[in-house]
């Protein structure tokens, strides 16, 4: 690790506590709060269920305490944020993913938040846009968490039913029960570059087919190639890309 | 007959036991006229998920289920029943087809899991399975899912959205097999016996979760060892099932379907 990047690395970090008198965590790049601000046009967003937690169905030895501690830390309450918002001048329902908590894995909690803020979508006649980012499914809830990609996939279908838009935007990483529910349920899918896009882990691949896996495997650009996103999309460009497609949507769906 | 007191890692050996009935061990003892039905109509097709036409007490009926093999040949062949994406999108074609016809779909759930293989992840996997979930959720027929053996995380989901659970006494249910909930949480899968204890996934424990609808009891030794009375046992509670989902309307299937989805592990909280 060179320390200069290191040093450098702290100073932002500062700089971001000073500026906003926010912590650090919260600005950092990899946090909802941040991609919100980059993509919602300012002062719109209403955030849903900010105070909703799951539970420890299993009863799970530490749980408790390592969600008490990751809610300190992140100041985060779960892994996901929702909420309406408008992007481009148009209103939408937004999910973001936030991979600082629990590696936004997906319990109780997550697929509620997600569920409910679909379900709003779908009353509301609004689109849809989910950030995925998770390791999956989250073990400590065991199979309550499993249910959650089940809970999902049966509330954006509804949507789905209903005719409205469903834009899902694969980050890194986006993986197991979230990509094999709701993230690969849009009917417009983006990753951003270099992005791991896959269901099973790289390392459970591995240790199956008892080789190393090829360099860009289960990458955004491997997935473009095998026909399952629609386009890659930097970062910077996003909000410009998903203003174009929800005014895409906008006019012109027959009544 | 009541259900026996054995610990859930006796529970998982009985549930992988080879000697277990299989898929189409109980689509030959339970329904008339299979016809077997092939491919995903997209790339190939998959043995380690068997699926067909079938009549089951006159009345015509969709069945799917994992197949895992008896020799080593054959599980070779099924690759120990994991799927592949073929397998999944076979069963969702199967299922809309059995919507179309207004047939009722039954499955047959016994799977460690989806097959983790680098090819694939190159067809979709994730996609196939969520796809096969999402079909599964909102068909428009009577969905019943029969848990026979292992039932292991999305690679099971995939098939098991239904209106009915039924789960045989010795059967499975799991975000992921204990080995590897083990080795995640504790980085060693030696401790799979203590996660199958705290990882509530016996047919009893999902009972009271509200995941299984009705448990099937087996006789001491297991469903091997009495396969006559097993499949008596997985007939009747199918058709006791089946029943009063047949009176109801395929807008009343679905939704219902979604309120039990909503229900399950349910949170309150204000939105």
């Amino acid at each position: 690790m060179n320390p200069l990047i290191e040093n450098k690395k702290i100073i932002q970090k500062m700089k971001a506590i000073l500026r906003g008198g926010m912590a650090a965590e919260v600005r950092a790049e990899g946090s909802a709060k941040a991609r919100l601000a980059e993509t919602v046009d300012r002062g719109t967003f209403r955030e849903f269920s900010r105070t909703l937690v799951g539970g420890d169905p299993l009863g799970f030895p530490g749980y408790k305490e390592k969600l008490e501690g990751t809610r300190h830390k992140t100041h985060l309450r779960e892994a996901v944020v929702t909420g309406t918002g408008r992007i481009g001048g148009i209103k939408t329902v937004i999910c973001v993913m936030d991979k600082s908590f629990m590696m936004a894995s997906m319990g109780m909690a997550v697929g509620e938040k997600i569920t409910r803020a679909c379900e709003y979508a779908t009353k509301k006649r609004l689109p849809l846009i989910i950030f995925a980012a998770s390791g999956g499914a989250r073990m400590q809830e065991g199979i309550l968490a499993l249910f959650q990609m089940a809970k999902t996939s049966a509330a954006i279908a509804l949507h789905d039913e209903a005719g409205l838009l469903y834009i899902s935007v694969l980050t890194d990483p986006t993986t197991g029960g979230v990509t094999a529910s709701f993230a690969s349920l849009g009917d417009i899918i983006i990753a951003e570059p270099g992005a791991l896009i896959g269901f099973a882990g790289p390392r459970v691949i591995e240790q199956t087919i008892n080789q190393e896996l090829p360099d860009g495997f289960q990458r955004a650009e491997f997935q473009e190639e095998h026909g399952f996103v629609d386009m890659i999309v930097e970062r910077k460009d996003m909000r410009d890309s998903l203003a174009t497609i929800l005014r895409l949507h906008e006019k012109g769906q027959r009544k | 007959m009541k259900i026996n007191r054995i610990t859930a890692a006796e529970r998982v050996q009985l549930a992988r036991n080879p000697q277990r009935p299989t898929t189409r061990d109980y689509i030959s003892n339970i329904f008339d006229d299979f016809l077997k039905l092939s491919g995903d109509r997209c790339y190939g097709d998959d043995k380690s998920i068997i699926g067909g036409i079938a009549s089951f007490h006159g009345c015509p009926v969709t069945v799917i289920g994992h197949q895992k093999g008896r020799s080593l040949e054959e599980n070779i062949e099924y690759r120990f029943g994991m799927p592949n994406p073929e397998g999944y999108r076979k069963s969702r074609r199967l299922m809309e087809q059995a919507e179309k016809f207004g047939r009722p779909v039954i499955t047959f759930v016994d799977t460690p899991g989806a097959y983790p293989g680098m090819e694939a992840e190159e067809r979709g996997q994730g996609e196939a399975i969520a796809r096969s979930i999402e079909v599964m959720s909102r068909l428009k027929v009577p969905t019943i899912a029969v848990f026979i053996g292992e039932g292991g995380s999305g690679g099971a989901l995939a098939l098991a959205v239904a209106d009915k659970s039924i789960m045989l006494e010795n059967s499975i249910f799991s975000i992921l097999s204990p080995e590897g909930f083990a080795s995640i949480l504790w980085k060693d899968a030696g401790r799979w016996k203590e996660a199958a204890q705290v990882m509530k996934l016996t047919a009893e424990d999902l009972k009271e979760l509200g995941i299984c609808d009705v448990v099937i009891p087996e006789t001491t030794a297991g469903a091997h060892a009495a396969e006559e009375y097993i499949f008596d046992a997985v007939d009747r509670a199918v058709l006791g099932a089946l029943r009063p989902l047949m009176e109801e309307s395929g807008r009343e299937l679905a939704k219902n379907r979604y309120k039990k989805l909503r229900n399950v592990g349910k949170i309150n909280g204000r939105n």
